[in-house]
């Protein structure tokens, strides 16, 4: 199961990439539906403080997950310009909010990197590698393994 | 060329379970000291259809079944046998056993093997007692004594009895060329050569010809028969006779020997023809189709009235000229798609009949094992409800009507005695009331026993007052593990079952009701939301939230004062309502909500779930209003004290309180626990 994810997390070497305070992240577009800004959610209460409650989104009640408390950055806030990626992971349509959008690129299979044993707030079982661009370090993550894994508290059953 | 068969097995196991449902009904239905041919033949064409289904798609054991079934079903339609009441309990067994085995073929369950070959055994016995073939012989002896054929031209020499016998005898398959009346319904040739029985000789089952010859009936109403309908007996049997005479062939047939008996026959089966063809009708103009499909639809619609109701508020912000047009315009919108969203909604809709319509099986039985005499009325098949709440309510009916006809109704004798009549009868009943669907289930029986039901209700250690009311004591058979039958069968008293069938109800956003009079009877009233996609909610505001609380928990609302408020150690509150002392729960505390101080309120909404009270502290009551209900798990996992979430006029989320969870919260230090 995670190897197939890997496989097809690499196979398809176009990643959407997104900052989150110092770094640059890259998640395989094809698990990204759209791009919308942070509007009218609704809290949810008793709920990590990462998960910042649902929205409307035609018609579909969508969770929205802020990547920047997750990973513990410092300085969160939410303006016009805050940007939630609706991601559509298999049956699953969750949001995940970021700092910004940056850009899509695509890489060949030599830019990208394994990745080192290190201790951080995301495990390294969720990132598939580091990609490089120029002087840029991408962490390249396995973001449907991240979000339905048993840590974001998401979803009921957790994916083995 | 090979075609996937299975693909079509969804339409077979469908269709399969259709025919089985119609057999049933119509077995129930049967008059057995006198059935109707045509609904001899309706219960034939239905075994038939599924007999070929079954052999096209290799299900043999089903075929297997089938055939024996039609084979003595062909015999009764042929009148050489009688219809008994054993033949029709051997008719629904096998039903039961070939539903048995669709299920089987479906992936649901398994084939009890013993069970079926018991009832082929069955079947094949019944079907190979002797004929009466007496009355067929006598027939034929009348009318060959009537002189019937003094005016019969060259062709038929029925000079005795035994010729016209022997006129058949080498012609084995004889019998089986009705068919011809298919061809030439209203004037068969009176090509003399017989060659006509050769050639439809393969029809090598009379049974065809019955159907043909319905068929025709139904369509051109009595077609043969046209020119003089009292002239020829319209019975198959005698039908039979005739052709095996020969009578077919001549068109003019003066003597009328037995004109009584076929004018009301006929008349029967012309009116049965036109229900037919008024239920064909209907059939040709339906469509199957898959339910997700009509539930996107729904959810379309829902997006699109939320659209429109956005598009109206932002127009109320333009100003000038235009801004009339445009009002106008979104005026009409608004229309269009209430009018969509109402029709849309009707089709996830069916009448109730289709889960009435099992009740008739399950009084006869029941009422046969009781020993009970029992009527079943229905009233109001045709109340609509929700595709969704026609599947869970059958359960919970089917309970109460067991136990209506188990605790309810008496034996006969005691009936007698109590001057009732010996027959009891069990009303089903649907309605509409308001937005709601209210279905009671009433019988004629004993009623409720008040001062039975307390006693048990102390025997089990249940808080009881002194003076509860006759509606709360009834309330207690609700009770888990509550009983008052003395005597455990295998039909009830275990006292499971009742706490069921509330919660399922409760499940489904209803309620029950029981009326109940000693002596004379009781009445149990089901109150359901007409769908389960939507919800009767009352909107309440906490913070900078919106909460739906359904209206079926909500017992009031009101404006506390400050002496109706107490406390108890500990911190808890209790507020104190027409002499009760009730929990309140602050949403506020219970969502960790910061509550807007400027807000003083005392409104508590007061809601009951499992008998359980609880006033719910909100900021401010927003108005009454009817939600579509989404799913929050489907993207996302189930909240403790959430049932689900709607999408507001304003585009913003909602979501709905369980409420059967929140009350426990106060038990609960106010935590909640999913």
């Amino acid at each position: 199961m995670a190897n197939d994810n890997v496989a097809s997390g690499m196979s398809n070497n176009e990643f959407l990439t997104f900052i989150l305070g110092q770094e640059e992240y890259g998640i395989d577009i094809l698990k990204v539906q759209e791009i919308r800004g942070y509007d009218a959610v609704t809290g949810i209460a008793n709920m990590p403080e990462f998960i910042k409650g649902v929205i409307n989104l035609r018609g579909i009640i969508v969770p929205i997950v802020d990547l920047r408390i997750k990973f513990g950055l410092p300085d969160v806030t939410y303006d016009a310009f805050t940007v939630v990626i609706i991601l559509n992971l298999g049956t699953r349509v969750v949001g995940i909010v970021v700092d910004s959008v940056s850009d899509v690129l695509t890489l060949k299979a030599e830019q990208i990197r394994a990745v080192p044993e290190l201790s951080a707030k995301l495990d390294t079982r969720y990132i598939l590698g580091l990609g490089t661009v120029d002087e840029r370090m991408l962490i390249l993550v396995d973001i449907e393994q991240l979000m339905l894994g048993q840590e974001m508290a998401l979803v009921d059953e957790v994916l083995a | 060329m090979s075609i996937d068969i299975t693909q079509f097995y969804q339409v077979f196991f469908e269709e399969a379970a259709e025919h089985l449902a119609t057999m049933e009904s119509l077995l129930l239905g049967l008059d057995v000291s006198d059935p109707s041919l045509d609904e001899l033949n309706a219960i034939f064409r239905s075994a038939h259809s599924i007999k070929g289904g079954s052999g096209t798609f290799g299900f043999d054991d089903m075929t297997q079944v089938t055939h024996i079934l039609e084979n003595l079903l062909d015999r009764l339609r042929k009148q050489e046998m009688k219809l008994t009441d054993e033949m029709v309990n051997v008719f629904l067994d096998a039903g039961d056993v070939i539903h048995m085995q669709l299920d089987a073929h479906r992936g649901e369950g398994v084939v009890d093997q013993d069970r079926v070959t018991a009832v082929c055994d069955k079947l094949a016995s019944l079907t190979a007692d002797t004929p009466h073939a007496a009355p067929a012989v006598n027939a034929v002896e009348d009318n060959s004594d009537s002189g019937f054929f003094d005016d019969v031209p060259p062709l038929a020499p029925v000079a005795s009895q035994d010729e016209s016998y022997g006129f058949f005898t080498d012609e084995p398959v004889a019998d089986a060329g009705y068919g011809f009346f298919d061809d030439e319904p209203v004037a068969p040739s009176v090509d003399a050569g017989y060659g006509f029985f050769d050639e439809e000789a393969v029809l090598s089952d009379a049974a065809e010809f019955a159907m043909v010859a319905v068929a025709h009936d139904a369509a051109q109403g009595y077609g043969m028969f046209v020119d003089e309908p009292t002239q020829f007996p319209s019975t198959p049997q005698q039908a039979q006779q005739e052709a095996q005479q020969g009578y077919g062939f001549f068109k003019k047939i003066v003597p009328v020997v037995d004109s009584k008996p076929a004018a009301p026959a006929e008349s029967v089966v012309v009116r049965k023809a036109s229900e037919k063809a008024a239920v064909s009708a209907s059939g040709d103009t339906s469509i199957r189709v898959n339910v997700e499909k009509v539930d996107q639809l729904i959810n379309l619609v829902g997006e699109l009235v939320i659209t429109q109701a956005m598009l109206a508020e932002s127009a109320g912000h333009i100003d000038g000229v235009l801004s009339e047009k445009l009002q106008a315009g979104l005026h009409q919108l608004e229309r269009n798609t209430r009018d969509l969203q109402e029709v849309i909604m009707s089709v996830r809709m069916l009448p109730i009949s289709f889960v009435f319509s099992r009740f008739p099986r399950v009084v006869r039985d029941l009422a046969a094992k009781l020993g009970k005499q029992v009527e079943l009325k229905t009233l109001g098949e045709g109340t609509e409800l929700d595709k969704g709440l026609i599947e869970k309510i059958a359960d919970p009916l089917t309970h109460l009507v067991r136990n209506s006809l188990d605790h309810g109704i008496e034996s006969p004798d005691v009936r007698v005695a109590k001057g009732k009549p010996p027959k009891g009868t069990i009303t089903l009943k649907a309605s509409h009331q308001g937005g709601n669907i209210v279905i009671d289930v009433s019988d004629d029986g004993g009623g409720l026993n008040r001062s039975k039901i307390l006693s048990k209700a102390r025997e089990r250690g249940m808080a009881l007052r002194d003076d509860m009311t006759d509606s709360e004591v009834w309330m207690l058979i609700f009770e888990a593990g509550f009983s008052t039958a003395d005597v455990v069968s295998d039909v009830s008293g275990r006292g499971v079952g009742m706490d069921v069938v509330k919660r399922n109800i409760a499940a489904m956003g209803g309620r029950v009701d029981i009326d109940s009079v000693e002596g004379m009877g009781s009445r149990i009233s089901i109150r359901l939301p007409l769908t389960l996609a939507i919800l009767d909610g009352l909107s309440v505001a906490v913070g900078e939230q919106t909460y739906i609380i359904p209206l079926a928990y909500i017992i009031e609302s009101l404006q506390m004062a400050d002496s109706d408020l107490r406390t108890v150690s500990g911190g808890g509150h209790l507020v104190h309502v027409r002499g009760e002392y009730l929990p309140v729960v602050a949403l506020h505390e219970l969502f960790k909500l910061p509550r807007n101080d400027t807000i003083d309120s005392r409104i508590v909404v007061i809601v009951e779930s499992d008998g359980k009270k609880v006033a719910l502290l909100v900021d401010e009551l927003i108005g009454q209003h009817q939600v579509v209900i989404k799913s929050l798990e489907s993207n996302f996992r189930k909240l403790p004290g959430i049932s689900g979430a709607t999408i507001m006029g304003d585009g913003k989320v909602a979501l709905i309180l369980d409420v059967s969870v929140i009350c426990l919260a106060p038990s609960r230090q106010n935590k909640l626990e999913a």
